[in-house]
């Protein structure tokens, strides 16, 4: 597609949004319940009161605040109504251009929504996320034509690596670092993977994303398959994701027919194809290893690196790979230039990160903060505080890989150094407010089943590891755990982290690690002897 | 993979595998894809087709039964009529949906990847179906519902095992 084919779409479609009044927008995430049917009662409130030139229904993304939803908003007066129902919609129409309703109206104020700083979400909630020409208007697909008319592969490459971007899956590898290795590597073709195998439990960053504005995800990759060579892209997402999976064909099939995938794309000499894989279900998947073999129509075992993707990935092929908020975070990136991402966040976690705040806390859902911010003002500001009557305990990072950052501790800034100093990590960005109903022991035994249940059993210190520990934890759980078994759990756990091939023994001991250096009097609970008393005394 | 009576695999279904093998012209990498579209269109991974699949993406029939039993989407069993999941991702879990399982139990008899001697009803435990903020989530033939107390949830639960047929 040619850049006055895209003004063309541009002009037309806002001269035709223009044309209304308002813009009732629907969350349609899977976050709202029942927004098809608040959706269609919208639609038939329009036409009984006659106002098809007057008002616009718009289906759009994730909107964040899942715990008000059903979300409406109404533009544009920017007025947010929670809690929506179907039967309101006709009160809701004919409420437009007078007062607004007061029992669904959210606070313009509320500082969920400003303390956040969107840069990967800034159009999640605010366009179609299946329409090309909703995306356009908003300024999609600028930064994929200023790279490809004016700039070359090594000015990505730099502009990446000065701007600090690092990897938001959870282990923050700097992307610059990884595109220049793949951007070097000897042999072809070359691959492109987007990690959407959010298996994480707890997290739906990715989901969101790709339900959200699935055709920014498309145009950082396509900008990363100019950056580094690829020809041949590849998503690889979650089968539990359905919609997620609907949308994006959609966007692929959209952007093929404009000429922004396929061959000469937008008339220049890059020729760029991506398809779909679907997940099955295995967590191990999420590590970059078994997601090429899962590719490969194998079984998703992980093999010991080096060689490293970067150089011998897909079908032995130079592979990059990266997970969707990473590519959601290249567009705006080259349009800001550098310094905005670096301006942005601590000296070493440059930008913003994405969480899914959930668990104890008043307001859940979907929110974006720049990175150094303390997880209090993110639990007690923009998640509001607990849940009536309820004290925090600790706030859990990063799932079954990460840990718990006790109550204590909760100026820490958000950043990968100290979140790692603390034992846990940033991760994919799933974010648990735990309260004290819930016992640390019972949680640590739940993530341990989870991480023995997905143990894909080609290493032995995993696979075996993570069942004996499993074993510990319940006798814990049961107050007949002794002295002994602390001993060696700590042992095993040391082990696995030591000696497991690949990303998920490694970690599977660090909520267990991070529960006894926070909570161990919770263990020690449970120990049946006298001897639990001993320990503590000075 | 253990030997099987064949039977006649029926063709239009069939042909449906075939275009999804097609697609990826054939090649063995095709192979979790193809199993999903046979999972789509049967509700579960019959061994006469896997044999047949194997056949034509020319991979051992081993490996296609390694790559059926190593993911957890897959199932080699037939579901029941209606399929209730369980999310107990770790917001659910901490909201109680362990309850809700544990309730599933005694009052159904059903234990996580079991269908009732009837045949009618599913249960299924989901690692996190993505819906966090809204936890704790259960999905009754796919339709969500979640943000509900143990009681309610057991209510909604109850409600629609009544009304579905």
């Amino acid at each position: 597609m040619h850049r006055e084919t895209i003004d063309r779409i541009i002009t037309e479609h806002r001269q035709f949004l223009d044309q209304f009044d308002h813009h009732v927008f629907v969350c349609s995430g899977l976050g709202c319940p029942r927004n098809d049917e608040i959706r269609r009662a919208l639609e038939r409130a329009v036409q009984t009161q006659h106002l098809q030139d007057a008002v616009l229904i718009r289906k759009v993304g994730c909107m964040g605040l899942c715990s008000a939803g059903p979300l409406v908003l109404i533009q544009p007066q920017e007025l947010m109504y929670q809690g929506v129902q179907p039967e309101d919609a006709e009160e809701i129409i004919a409420s437009l251009g007078k007062s607004p309703i007061q029992r669904l109206l959210l606070p313009a104020d509320l500082a969920f929504f400003t303390r956040q700083h969107k840069n990967v979400l800034r159009l999640s909630g605010r366009i179609d996320p299946e329409s090309l020409p909703d995306y356009l208007v908003a300024g999609g697909y600028q930064a994929l034509l200023k790279t490809l008319a004016t700039l070359q592969p090594p000015d990505i490459l730099r502009s990446i690596q000065d701007s600090g971007l690092r990897g938001r899956g959870g282990a923050g590898y700097p992307t610059g670092l990884k595109w220049a290795t793949v951007a070097k590597a000897q042999g072809s073709p070359k691959y492109l993977i987007c990690n959407a195998d959010e298996g994480d439990p707890g997290a739906f960053m990715d989901r969101s994303l790709l339900e959200s504005t699935p055709h920014a995800i498309l145009e950082g990759m396509i900008m990363a398959a100019y950056a580094v060579g690829a020809s041949q892209g590849f998503i690889y997402i979650r089968a539990e994701y359905p919609l997620a999976v609907q949308r994006l064909k959609r966007v692929i099939r959209d952007a093929e027919q404009n000429n922004l995938l396929g061959h000469s794309i937008c008339g220049s000499n890059l020729n760029f194809h991506i398809q779909i894989r679907l997940g099955a279900g295995a967590f191990v998947c999420g590590e970059e290893t078994a997601l090429i073999r899962s590719i490969e129509g194998k079984r998703g075992l992980p093999r010991p690196r080096p060689p490293y993707p970067a150089e011998k990935g897909l079908w032995g092929c130079p592979t990059l790979i990266n997970n969707v908020e990473t590519y959601a975070n290249i567009p705006p990136l080259i349009t800001h230039g550098p310094e905005w991402c670096a301006n942005l966040g601590t000296d070493k976690s440059r930008g913003t990160k994405v969480f899914a705040l959930t668990g104890r806390v008043r307001h859940t859902g979907l929110i974006e903060v720049p990175m150094g911010m303390r997880l209090r003002e993110i639990v007690d500001d923009i998640g509001g505080g607990l849940t009536e009557g309820h004290t925090l305990k600790a706030v859990q990072t990063g799932g079954p890989s990460g840990g718990c950052i006790p109550a204590a501790l909760l100026d820490t800034p958000v950043s990968y150094e100290s979140l790692n100093e603390l034992g846990s990590i940033m991760g994919s960005g799933g974010m648990i407010v735990i309260d004290e109903t819930s016992s640390m022991v019972d949680i640590v035994t739940y993530f341990m089943a989870f991480c023995r249940d997905e143990s894909c059993g080609k290493c032995t210190p995993c696979r075996v590891g993570t069942a004996q520990i499993h074993n510990l934890l319940i006798k814990f759980q049961n107050h007949r755990a002794t002295m002994a078994d602390l001993e060696m759990l700590e042992w095993l756990c040391d082990l696995l982290k030591n000696t497991s091939l690949c990303g998920l023994g490694q970690s599977a001991p660090n909520p267990v690690l991070s529960a006894l250096r926070f909570f161990r009097r919770e263990f020690l609970d449970c120990i049946a002897t006298e001897q639990a008393h001993e320990e503590v005394k000075p | 993979m253990p030997t099987v009576t064949r039977q006649p695999i029926d063709d239009r279904r069939w042909q449906r595998i075939v275009q999804t093998m097609q697609r990826h012209n054939n090649r063995p990498d095709a192979l979790i894809e193809t199993l999903h579209t046979v999972q789509d269109i049967y509700g579960y991974l019959d061994s006469t087709i896997l044999s047949a699949v194997a056949n034509h993406l020319k991979i051992p029939p081993a490996r296609v039964f390694g790559v059926a039993t190593f993911y957890n989407h897959f199932s080699l069993k037939p579901k029941g009529d209606h399929t209730l999941v369980i999310c107990t991702g770790t917001a659910c879990h901490v909201k109680g949906n362990d309850q809700v399982l544990a309730w599933m139990h005694e009052h159904h008899h059903l234990a996580p990847g079991e269908t009732s001697a009837d045949n009618r009803l599913s249960l299924v435990e989901a690692r996190c179906v993505g819906a966090c903020a809204l936890a704790p989530v259960i999905l009754c033939d796919g339709v969500l519902t979640g943000r509900k107390s143990f009681e309610e949830t057991t209510m909604v639960i109850e409600e629609w095992l009544g009304n579905a047929s």
